[in-house]
């Protein structure tokens, strides 16, 4: 399988993240070339066989439902490029 | 007279808790060596006031007869594990200013059994290299270079900063992290010692995420003993991570120096490749003959699907990271570039904020993951990774201890040499490495000889789930079986 122009552009728009026209090109090279590395693992018999989800199997962890931590508004929005009122500030999303 | 930075971290404790030395001194000693080493590019930040502060505590605590496991020993620390209050980047621009609010729990236990903090380590960005030349900070520069050439040659990576400040004396120990090779190669290609431990056995909580799957931290030190010493203090449970495994941690020094007699020792022939260097191949041979003269024994093994792993390995790993770095969004932290609504701003913050091969990891994993391809590229490759660890069951199944491989299959090479054209020339650095991440074991890269171009070379022991004691038994016959590594001379200061 290979990436054409357009499926770089719409991978590109649900990674968020902003490609210029000229970037194009050789982002659908290096994708290609890492696709055609991949490309033979379809090759490989994989019947019957489970896809790994854990490397350590083990019972996941629980505990108690209750609060841990908390009452530090000012250290959450510490590193927020934009805050106000200890409310992390975005564009406006609603007309 | 012999410097104080010429100490190993094993000699240091013992000089600090007889008194012979000070923490205050011993960190004075590192950081002149740090600010005479800039040139390397090795730390991100220096914290010489905060590493004073912390060497005289250890001092009261060593006079007081409190001294813990690492006390007043001087470490560096990759740029990837979160410290409160100081800046923590993951070399990337996105989180350029970013302080946290919180401690990695490595760190954190580090601290407790009385370590000191130099500063904090470049790396590739968010640790996706193999070379430090993804660095948002620049490329560190080893401090080892070929015979009779000054060119520039890397130290590895991702944990760059970590080898090349541990080989050039610039402090006793690092911790690093490893998704596919980023402990051990940068070891070897420094000629020092870097373990990535079971996945689960170092927590990685306060660690910034790259493929949580595969991510462990790990030290990288002069000595075996040094990280044993080290992973001692790093390892342990966490209940703030769900995958950290409850298990005791050992004194890992106790194995060190005891008889390797009738172990087995797995030898994939899978591993010979046509295209390695014939010194690799030489090395590796000299390893089995070390193995054998200690009393193990050499057996060959098969681990078939080994060379699955690199390719389905990067299916894996910028699928996970395409997920982890969806955090970076401009909002709650990190870099921010306006845009011409949220989404505008999303796309502008994340083009600007991330380097090109982060860059390309987030693309080549969201596609991997998209809908369509999800089951073709993801499912394909998390059953591959089942088959890879049924190879390493298999072998562990026929008795066998660890297994001996090479580290990488080539010395260091320079900057700028690999990579530029077709991103799977780096990408194979990785190749006997990455297999050990996609099953989740233990991992040791040891010195054990030098090229023809006189650059250090390591040998790999693989280990069975949370035996990193055979491991240290083993890596510590390479050690006293090979020729000394005479460290680089100091040719930046």
């Amino acid at each position: 399988m290979s990436v054409d122009a357009v499926t770089v552009r719409k991978i590109a728009h649900l990674a968020r993240i902003k490609v210029n026209d000229a970037d194009v090109p050789h982002l659908q090279q290096e994708l290609n070339a890492i696709l055609t590395f991949v490309e033979q693992l379809s090759a490989v018999d994989i019947e019957g066989v489970e896809p790994l989800t854990s490397v350590m199997p083990m019972p996941m962890a629980k505990r108690e439902d209750v609060v841990t931590d908390g009452g530090i508004p000012d250290a959450i929005v510490a590193n927020a490029p934009v805050s106000e009122d200890r409310f992390f500030v975005v564009p406006k999303v609603v007309e | 007279m012999t410097e104080l930075t010429d100490l190993t971290l094993a000699d240091a404790r013992d000089a600090l808790r007889q008194k012979k030395i000070s923490s205050a001194e011993l960190t004075m000693a590192y950081l002149a060596a740090i600010e005479k080493a800039r040139p390397l590019n090795a730390f991100l930040l220096e914290t010489p006031d905060h590493a004073q502060a912390m060497a005289r505590a250890c001092d009261e605590r060593i006079a007081r007869g409190e001294a813990g496991l690492l006390e007043g020993i001087p470490l560096g620390i990759k740029d990837l594990f979160c410290t409160e209050g100081v800046r923590t980047t993951a070399a990337s621009h996105i989180l350029e200013n970013f302080v946290p609010p919180y401690e990695s729990t490595i760190t954190a236990n580090l601290w407790r059994d009385g370590a000191v903090m130099l500063g904090k380590l470049n790396l590739d960005e968010f640790a996706m290299g193999s070379s430090n030349e993804t660095s948002y900070f620049g490329p560190v520069i080893s401090p080892w270079r070929r015979a009779g050439s000054t060119a520039p040659l890397t130290p590895g990576g991702s944990s760059g900063g970590s080898a090349a400040a541990v080989a050039a004396r610039l402090c006793l120990g690092a911790t690093a992290t490893d998704t596919g090779g980023s402990i051990r190669q940068p070891a070897a290609f420094t000629g020092t010692v870097g373990i990535k431990p079971t996945y689960g056995r170092c927590s990685r909580w306060g660690v910034v995420a790259f493929a949580s799957s595969l991510d462990q931290a790990g030290p990288i030190t002069r000595t075996v003993r040094d990280a044993a010493i080290m992973l001692r203090s790093m390892a342990g449970y966490d209940p703030k991570d769900s995958t950290s495994v409850n298990l005791p941690v050992p004194d890992y020094e106790e194995v060190l120096g005891q008889s390797v007699k009738g172990m087995r020792i797995g030898i994939p022939k899978e591993y010979r490749l046509d295209a390695m260097p014939e010194e690799i191949g030489r090395l590796w041979d000299q390893g089995i003959e070390w193995m054998r003269a200690a009393g193990a024994e050499p057996v060959e093994i098969s681990l078939p699907h080994t060379r699955h792993a690199l390719p389905a390995y990067y299916i894996v790993a910028p699928a996970e990271a395409s997920s982890n770095l969806a955090r970076y969004d401009g909002v709650r932290f990190g870099l921010r570039v306006p845009g011409k609504d949220i989404a505008g701003m999303y796309e502008e913050t994340r083009a600007e904020g991330f380097g090109k091969e982060v860059r390309r990891r987030i693309l080549i994993g969201t596609y991997v993951l998209s809908a369509g391809y999800y089951d073709a590229y993801y499912v394909r490759a998390q059953k591959i990774r089942t088959l890879i660890k049924q190879d390493f069951d298999q072998a562990f199944d026929q008795k066998i201890d660890a297994i001996l491989t090479p580290a990488t299959p080539s010395a260091a090479f320079g900057l700028g040499e690999k990579g530029a054209k077709d991103p799977i020339e780096m990408y194979l650095n990785d190749i006997f490495t990455v297999t050990v991440n996609m099953a989740g074991l233990p991992g040791i890269a040891v010195p054990a000889g030098v090229s023809s171009e006189g650059l250090p070379l390591g040998l790999q022991l693989i280990g069975r789930p949370f035996d990193e004691q055979t491991l240290f038994a083993l890596a510590a016959v390479i050690e006293s079986s090979a020729p000394p590594v005479s460290l680089p001379s100091a040719w930046w200061a």
